[in-house]
């Protein structure tokens, strides 16, 4: 009867690392801290919003909020009733609503003052200079930062992949064209490459910086990727898997590309925190998303232009800061985690 | 090694001609008519109205930044002006002659849309600025960080250890557009303290009759806030690396070794752990490079420095396609430079890599 000298005996790569990824209280916690990121991103309309959750109005009971959803999505319409309604003075029999009832686009004009604009009971972090909350546009902003953060990825990740695995692989001249444009791509100014185009272009869209972050950041992938692939290109079960007959791509995809999953998801998550900040930096020098669309990079471009309103500076920092220190974690602690000195 | 330097430097050139093809392309699919656009001061399409005389103007710009000629023909005289080439006579009505391309001695990157100035002119007086800054900034980093690197990985575990991993990892994720924001918030504000002033380089009424000592104290007082921004983005990057680096080391067999004939520690740690260890920070000078004028952007657009930074930040806002292109194409080349740099003294320190052939 053989039994494993040690329970840990026969895992698979993967488990190894989750397993050493749980030790790291840190890495832990940061994914804690992102899930909820993450979940008030996605009730962002629910959380703050100027349109009751649920309402009466002339005896009828309206969801105004998960109408509006269904008219982002095109599925439902506000017809001509609701179409130009100002929801805060509609004559409702009772209405509840978000607990932060404001829109991040809303103003509110009657605020004058510096001390109207500062954080009060009715505006937990105050406004900007034209009446927007400021904890609205924070909440909606998370949605923005996350969704640049994980489509650039998204978009970093599938060209490194594909190009780094194909330049692998295949070697010779694909080799030397594909490792030449790496190269070139490295030595662009990315911030400066990104900042020109979107000052340059009439209006930047947050397509067009999730799309030059991408298309900017998968070198350092590309170039895991094609050392991992010839480094396993000539092992045992490659040369096994290709006498069987099984297809390039399917031995990439489904050999090679297990074991470096791990390894790919620190790049990943660092690459996440600089999308981040390049939008941030965008955004803060003026230069990112519309003047329509508040996200955290935005909000503390305000803090410039009235240097008085103290919380416009502190505020969508923190948030920032926070998000990037996660992330930053989470990439440290997956480090430790594919350390193979640790596997015993 | 000279032949691994010339297969480098050879291919720079692909290199650099993506680099300004880009650069060049960027501005050219760029909306709007740059002409036009100067005429109407930046608003679009001419504020002041298209008459006749507004045309004659548009028409003469479009020939004096020789918007009147093909695509392919702008670029050659762009490129040309940027290896010091005067292309002026080399297309005059429809006609091509290359020799009549002279040799002048000085980069010429175009005239800028803001001024009419000179772009090199403008960005040569910037240079001093921010090449300053940033050579202050990165030697106090490593001053500061490489002692502290040391400590921390030679005391690993201890409290100074962790209060310091803790502090420089969140210096690692404060970013620098963050700190500069509250520090001119906090301390540059009436409303809270006010003991740094919030732009500028030197006071207004700075003379020069001043002593060296007055010099220096004022433009210390004004960079101070700068300076600290620019330190603790670069010092946060290098510690990081350092005390990984010197972890690494310590685990060597050669520090084993060096213990086990009878050295004393210091030596152990100074003469043949901390050397190796070096090693890698050399090529953080060169991931340093490409920050140093998006950073100088950020910084210098925050406290008002009059350096590249601020040059660029102008540029953009302005639409100055010609020193925009400078700024892009110059911060590519200093990037390129860079890499090479690092890659040479790398060979230098550590005896272990040669890019020559082996000889054996």
């Amino acid at each position: 009867m053989s039994t494993p000298l040690n329970k840990n005996d026969g895992e698979s790569y993967g488990a190894f690392v989750r397993r050493q990824f749980r030790k790291s209280t840190f890495g832990m916690l940061s994914v804690w801290v992102v899930g909820v990121i993450a979940v008030v991103a996605i009730l962002a309309d629910v959380l703050a919003n100027d349109k009751p959750l649920v309402c009466s109005l002339r005896g009828e009971i309206l969801f105004p909020v998960v109408r509006e959803f269904g008219v982002s999505l095109g599925i439902a319409s506000w017809g001509a009733e609701f179409g130009t309604a100002d929801w805060k003075s509609l004559p409702y029999d009772w209405a509840m609503m978000p607990p932060i009832p404001y829109a991040p686009g809303s103003t509110d004009k009657s605020l004058v003052t510096l001390n109207e604009r500062s954080p009060s009971l009715a505006h937990l972090l105050g406004t900007d200079d034209i009446g927007r909350d400021v904890l609205s546009g924070l909440i909606h902003g998370s949605r923005y930062a996350l969704s640049i953060g994980f489509v650039a990825m998204s978009i970093a990740l599938t060209i490194g992949i594909i190009l780094g695995a194909i330049a692998g692989f295949f070697g010779g001249i694909i080799d030397i064209i594909i490792s030449r444009l790496i190269e070139v791509v490295i030595t662009f100014p990315r911030f400066f490459l990104i900042i020109t185009i979107v000052a340059l272009v009439e209006q930047g869209t947050l397509w067009l910086i999730m799309g030059l972050i991408g298309l900017t950041g998968w070198t350092s992938i590309a170039r895991f990727m094609r050392a991992e692939v010839l480094r396993v290109r000539h092992l045992d079960f490659v040369s096994a898997a290709t006498a069987l007959g099984y297809s390039t791509p399917r031995i990439i995809f489904r050999h090679v590309m297990p074991n470096a999953i791990a390894p790919v998801l620190i790049y990943a998550a660092f690459g996440i925190v600089s999308a981040i900040l390049f939008e941030s930096a965008l955004s803060f020098l003026g230069f990112g998303v519309p003047p329509t669309v508040v996200t955290w990079g935005s909000v503390l471009h305000k803090a410039r232009a009235s240097t008085y309103s103290w919380w416009l500076a502190v505020f969508p920092g923190l948030m920032i800061f926070v998000t990037v220190s996660a992330f930053n974690l989470i990439g440290d602690a997956l480090r430790d985690a594919t350390d193979p000195r640790l596997r015993s | 090694m000279w032949q691994y330097l010339l297969k480098r430097i050879l291919l720079f050139i692909p290199t650099l001609f993506i680099i300004t093809l880009i650069s060049f392309a960027v501005s050219r699919l760029a909306p709007g008519d740059p002409a036009a656009a100067k005429v109407g001061q930046g608003g679009e399409g001419g504020t002041s109205g298209r008459g006749t005389l507004n045309e004659k103007t548009i028409e003469l710009i479009r020939k004096q930044w020789h918007l009147d000629k093909p695509v392919w023909k702008q670029y050659v005289i762009w490129t040309g002006g940027l290896m010091c080439f005067s292309m002026d006579s080399v297309f005059t009505d429809g006609n091509t002659n290359w020799s009549a391309a002279t040799f002048t001695g000085r980069p010429d990157f175009g005239k800028s849309f803001q001024d009419n100035r000179p772009v090199f002119d403008k960005m040569v007086e910037r240079v001093p600025v921010t090449l300053t800054m940033n050579l202050i900034a990165i030697i106090l980093a490593y001053l500061i960080a490489v002692p502290m690197g040391i400590y921390s990985a030679t005391h690993p575990g201890t409290l100074a250890d962790r209060i310091s991993t803790f502090v420089l990892f969140a210096l690692y994720s404060l970013p620098v557009f963050w700190i500069g924001t509250l520090a001119i918030t906090f301390l540059s504000n009436p409303e809270f303290i006010s003991i740094f002033p919030s732009s500028g380089l030197r006071s207004p009424s700075f003379s020069v009759n001043w002593s060296i000592w007055k010099k220096l104290l004022d433009y210390s007082w004004h960079l101070a806030l700068p300076m600290i921004v620019y330190v603790y983005a670069d010092f946060a990057f290098i510690s990081r690396q350092m005390r990984s680096s010197m972890l690494e080391v310590i685990r060597q067999d050669y520090v084993r070794t060096a213990r086990a004939k009878g050295l004393n520690e210091r030596s152990v740690i100074y003469r043949h752990a901390l050397r190796n260890a070096l090693i890698p920070l050399i090529t953080l000078v060169a991931a340093l490079i490409p920050n140093l004028i998006g950073g100088s952007v950020i910084i210098e657009s925050i406290f008002s420095i009059p350096g590249m930074g601020e040059l660029s930040f102008k540029g953009l806002v302005a639409r100055d396609y010609p020193l925009i292109m400078a700024v892009f194409t110059v911060s590519a080349v200093l990037t390129l430079v860079g890499m090479l740099v690092a890659d040479i003294m790398y060979s230098f320190a550590d005896p272990r890599i040669s890019y020559g052939k082996k000889t054996s």
